[in-house]
This record gives structure tokens, sequence and C-alpha cells, in this order.
């Protein structure tokens, strides 16, 4: 499996806004433990190491 | 309470009562566990050697506690695996808490049929003194109160330095084995560099004397409502020992921890206020990941904490240490008596350099687990213990310490790479696998028949190949017939349930080329002769 940089998602305006509203009301602390929980459940729905490897690149590349 | 422990007798050495420079084919500086390991294997391939350590007792507190199946099946070979299993504590499920509801929980050796558990709890200095009278019955004894003071590298051979209380002396030997501990003398004294990662936290830990109804298994609490913020293990230990190990973060004062004060309330926290304890051993340790990088120096080779050092969450210290020295003497022994060339040597350097790194990668990842560096790899540990509660997945990612595995040595110039295929856990260079099977009509285990030597394992071969095998290798190796009908031969092993057939993929044939180490050299369905020399040749660095 390789990394998609293509639209995957059906409903992107909607999954943002719920992704934000995820984070409504949260602390900075709070927000960060939810995306660490959040990154861990989306890795292992994608559990193909390599494509996390590259994820985890491209994530780290825009630093 | 605990008997004291032995003193052992300071004899004066034979080069002082004489007065020259004495002669022996390996010197042994250290008689920890590694060291006794490695003496109680030269004595059994009949090689020349001394042992030397500088203090005349066993260790102090237990040090390491949790020796592995494989280490057990090594202390087996060695004489000592029968005592350290009956005063041992065995156990193989570990648990893992968060906030004191359990998170994880693992079973390290889930299927029957094997002699040894997946672990036994026995302090350090138990298994010393169960070496040291080993090592007794053969013949031999430790130059206890004898200090290396000097190495030095010479055409020949190396020479060893050594003080002891009726003054110096020195013994020149083919090689030095360095088994003398994380804080190795013989290193420094060859000033050889210590690579590796210091993890910036401390932890308290002790044996507590106490009688604990909990149960023999491994229990790991992160952030326990008893010791907030920081991780603990309890896990029990022989004669009613218990080892408390609590995180008590890099800020502490040692000094201050360490003291009975603040220790106590830390311990009754721990295990509720009604519970009677006795402190028997307490320290504060910090820990690395680092090692040598070469374990062979010409003629002094470096085997265990001295060569490398890993964190204990694990176990991984001195089980790798024993598992070392079974892949050494062996190869040293072949040397010394000129069967084999030094190049041998290498193979160890290069199978336990791959076994220190293997320790050292899930060692740091466990420590990197438990004392996360940064506040980003906080909070995703943090992440991780949370899902674990309804997620089976990320129970999977909780890291209290990877136990202690042998490492398969796949890559290893000494393994024959398999022509045929197997399907099967065993690979070329792995250990070989237990299983049970009769010889003359009585109940042992496969693996209390092999080792010291080569073997060569025949699994219900066709008459013609094993005649032929027998025939060409029955006086340089042992060949063993296996088969699932059981014979009255001392030399043929029954598989009554068919267990080895299966963990050894035998099918209709199969034939394992096996190290005196019990590793697996080759293996094929039905080989040549040639093959099979060829494969021992590789093996023993001939060819």
């Amino acid at each position: 499996m390789t990394l998609d940089s293509e639209v995957n998602i059906q409903q992107p305006d909607d999954f943002y806004q719920a992704l934000i509203e995820a984070h409504a009301g949260l602390s900075d602390e709070q927000s960060a433990a939810l995306n660490a929980r959040l990154v861990l459940l989306l890795a292992n729905q994608i559990g193909d190491l390599n494509t996390l490897r590259q994820a985890i690149a491209a994530a780290r590349a825009l630093i | 309470m605990h008997p004291p422990p032995p003193i052992y007798p300071y004899v004066t050495p034979a080069e002082l009562r004489s007065g020259g420079v004495g002669r022996t084919r390996v010197a042994i500086v250290g008689a920890g566990p590694v060291g006794l390991a490695c003496a109680i294997d030269l004595a059994q391939h009949g090689i020349d050697f001394i042992i030397v350590d500088d203090n005349n007792t066993v260790s102090a507190g237990s040090r390491a506690i949790c020796w592995a199946k494989r280490t057990l099946e090594i202390l087996d070979r060695l004489g000592c695996g029968d005592a350290a299993c009956a005063r041992g504590v065995s156990w193989k499920v570990g648990k893992v808490f968060f906030r004191g509801k359990l998170a994880y929980e693992f079973d390290l050796l889930p299927e029957p049929g094997h002699k040894r558990p997946a672990f036994i709890n026995l302090q350090q200095y138990l298994l010393e003194e169960i070496m040291v009278e080993r090592l007794g019955a053969l013949g031999h004894r430790v130059r206890w109160k004898n200090k290396a003071v000097g190495v030095t590298q010479r055409e020949d051979g190396a020479r060893l330095e050594a003080e002891t209380p009726d003054g110096r002396y020195a013994i020149e030997a083919d090689y030095v084995i360095a088994a003398d501990g994380a804080r190795s003398a013989v290193r420094g004294m060859l000033g050889l560099a210590w690579k590796g990662q210091v993890f910036r936290d401390r932890f308290l830990i002790a044996d507590v004397s106490m009688h604990g109804d909990f149960p023999t298994e491994r229990w790991f609490w992160f952030d326990p409502p008893f010791h907030s913020g920081g991780s603990a293990l309890l896990h029990k230990q022989a004669n009613d020992t218990w080892r408390i190990d609590l995180q008590l973060g890099w800020e502490c004062d040692p000094d201050e921890e360490k003291k009975p004060e603040h220790v106590i309330p830390r311990i009754r926290a721990m295990l509720g206020p009604d519970r009677a304890f006795e402190l028997e051993w307490v320290s504060v340790y910090t820990f690395q990941c680092a090692r040598l990088e070469r374990f062979v120096h010409d003629h002094v080779i470096f085997v265990g904490d001295a060569a490398h050092q890993v964190s204990p969450f694990g176990a991984r210290g001195g089980n790798s240490g024993i598992q070392d020295a079974d892949n050494l003497c062996w190869k040293l022994a072949r040397v010394v008596r000129d069967e084999s060339p030094a190049s041998l040597l290498q193979t160890y350097n290069d199978e336990r350099v791959e076994a220190a790194n293997e320790n050292i990668l899930n060692s740091s990842r466990s420590t990197d687990f438990i004392t996360p560096k940064s506040h980003a790899s906080r909070q995703m540990r943090d992440a991780v213990l949370a899902l674990s509660q309804k997620h089976d997945f990320a129970r999977r990612l909780v890291n209290s310490g990877r136990l202690s595995t042998p490492t398969a040595h796949r890559a290893s110039d000494s393994s024959t790479h398999d022509s045929d295929s197997f399907n099967c856990a065993l690979t070329p260079g792995a250990p070989a696998v237990d299983a049970p099977v009769q010889v003359a009509g009585r109940d042992t285990s496969l693996l209390d028949r092999l080792g010291g030597r080569f073997d060569l394992l025949v699994f219900d071969a066709n008459e013609d190949m094993t005649n032929a095998l027998e025939c060409e290798f029955g006086s340089s190796l042992r060949v063993a017939r296996i088969a699932p009908e059981r014979s009255s031969s001392e030399a043929a092993f029954a598989d009554a349930e068919g267990l080895a057939s299966r963990r050894y993929d035998a099918q209709s044939s199969a034939v394992y080329l096996l190290r005196p180490d019990q590793h697996v050299a080759a293996r094929w369905r039905t080989p040549s002769v040639a093959e099979v020399r060829s494969a021992l040749q590789r093996a023993q660095g001939i060819a």
C-alpha cells in the first residue's frame, strides 16, 4: 500500500467539521491527548507499516 | 530470614607458592553467572582454565532474577538446571495495570510439551551458589580474592596479572574471557570505547521478605494509585522474597531515597498497611543501553555485561550473558585444541553482537515507553494506555518490557541456508526447540539429549540414507534417530506424541545438524553425505 495524496475522504468538509468539533471545549492538554488517541486508532485501521512510515515521513517533511 | 551468604576460601595461588608465571588455556575474569557458565562449559569440554574473582562470596542483592526458558535449557546442559528450577519460582503470565485497572496480560509459554517453563525467578546470588557448587563437582574452584589488575595482549595469547592477599602474580593464557560485569575493569585496561545511550531516570529496587499471597505473575503498573505518576513492578523470587521496583524520576536524590525511612512508606503504600514485610536489600539505579563495538579483541573476549548492557525491563542482561557463554565456549574449546582456526571466534563476535543489538533494540523500546523522553512521547504513551482499556490493538502496544527470547542467528556465516522448504518457527541459526521424547522406554526431553557436541538428528528417514550418514559421521558426531515408534536403543528417540515431528516440520523426512550449543547449523529433507560434511565444516569454521 502506498500513501494516498489524492482525495480519499468522501465528504471532506463533514470530516473536517467533525474533527474540529471533537476538540471543542478541551484544554490544550486534552486536545493533545485526543489527537494522540486518534492517531493510534487511525494507524491501527491502516495497519500496513510501510504506509504508516510514509505518512510519518510526509508529516515530518513539512516541519 | 535468609541464611548468610557463603564465604568461599581464599587459597594462595600455585604461582605465588612456586614463584613462577602460570600457564593456562583460558583465564576467566569474574565469577558471576556468566563467568561461571564459561567455567563450567570449559570444564565439561575438558579445557584447562582458571577463573578469578575479586570477592569471596556471591553477589549482594538479587540483581538478575528472571531466567528464561532458553537459559534454563543451557543450565540443563551445564548440569545446573534441576537445582535452579527446584529453588526458583516458575512463571509465565505477566499483567500490566494502568491506574489500577488491568490493561494487558501476556502468557509467555502457551503450549505444553516443554521441559522448562517460560521463566523461573531465582536471585542471582542463589544461581551463583548453585553454579559454584557445580564447578566444584567438576573438580574446579574459583580463585577467590584474586583481583585482575592487568591484562596485556601478547602475540600468542594474553597475560593476566592478579592481586591477592599474598601479593601479585601473572598467568599466561591462550585467551582471556572478560566476564567482569557492567563496570568491566578489563574493558578499561584495554581502553575500549563503550557506546550507547544513558536514560535519564532513576528506579528504586528492593528485595522484600514477606509471606505474600500474590500470584507468581509479573505485575507491572503504570501510574498506580499507590505511586502516582511512576511505574511499579512486583515479582516473586525464591525463599518468600519479592522484587519491588519503583520509578522515581531523574530529579530524585538517590542517597535520600535509599534510606529506610523513605523506602518503607513507599512499599507500605504498595502492599497495603497490614502487610508485614522486611527490607532485605535496596538500591537506586539508573541504566544505559550500550555495548562494545566488538566482543573479540585478539586474545581477549568479552561476555555478558562486560560486552553489552541493557535496561532491566525484559530480563535481557543475565539471560543474554549466559547465552554468550553458551555460544562462545564450544568454539573456544575447538580453537585451543587446534580443531578449528581462530577465525571461528569471529562467529561468536558476529552472532552475539547481533543478539546484543536485538536486546538493546527491545530494551530501548521498553525504556522509551516506561520513561518517555519528551512531552510528546509521554502523551503518546498515555494515549496507548488509555486506549488499552477498551481497544485490543492498543494492548499490544503497551510495553513494560519484552521478555528475553533467544536470538535466531539467521544470517550467520556458521549456518547453511535452507535448500529444502520447511514450515515451522525453527530456522537455521536458531536454538533447537524442545519436545517430549522417550529413550529406551523412559520419558525425557529432546534437548536434554542434545548438545555438548555436534548432533545429527535424523527424523524417520529412509534406512539407506540414515545408514550412510551413520557410517560416515558416527564417530565424529552423534547421530540420533527419531521416529514415532518406541525403540530399546539409547541412540533412538521415540516421538510418541508427534510434537518433535511437528516442531521440526519433519513430515516424511528431515535431518537437522545441531551445533554443540544446540543451535541449528543446517537442515535438509534427504541430504547427501557431502552436503552434511560441507555444513559441518562451515559450522566448525573449517570450510
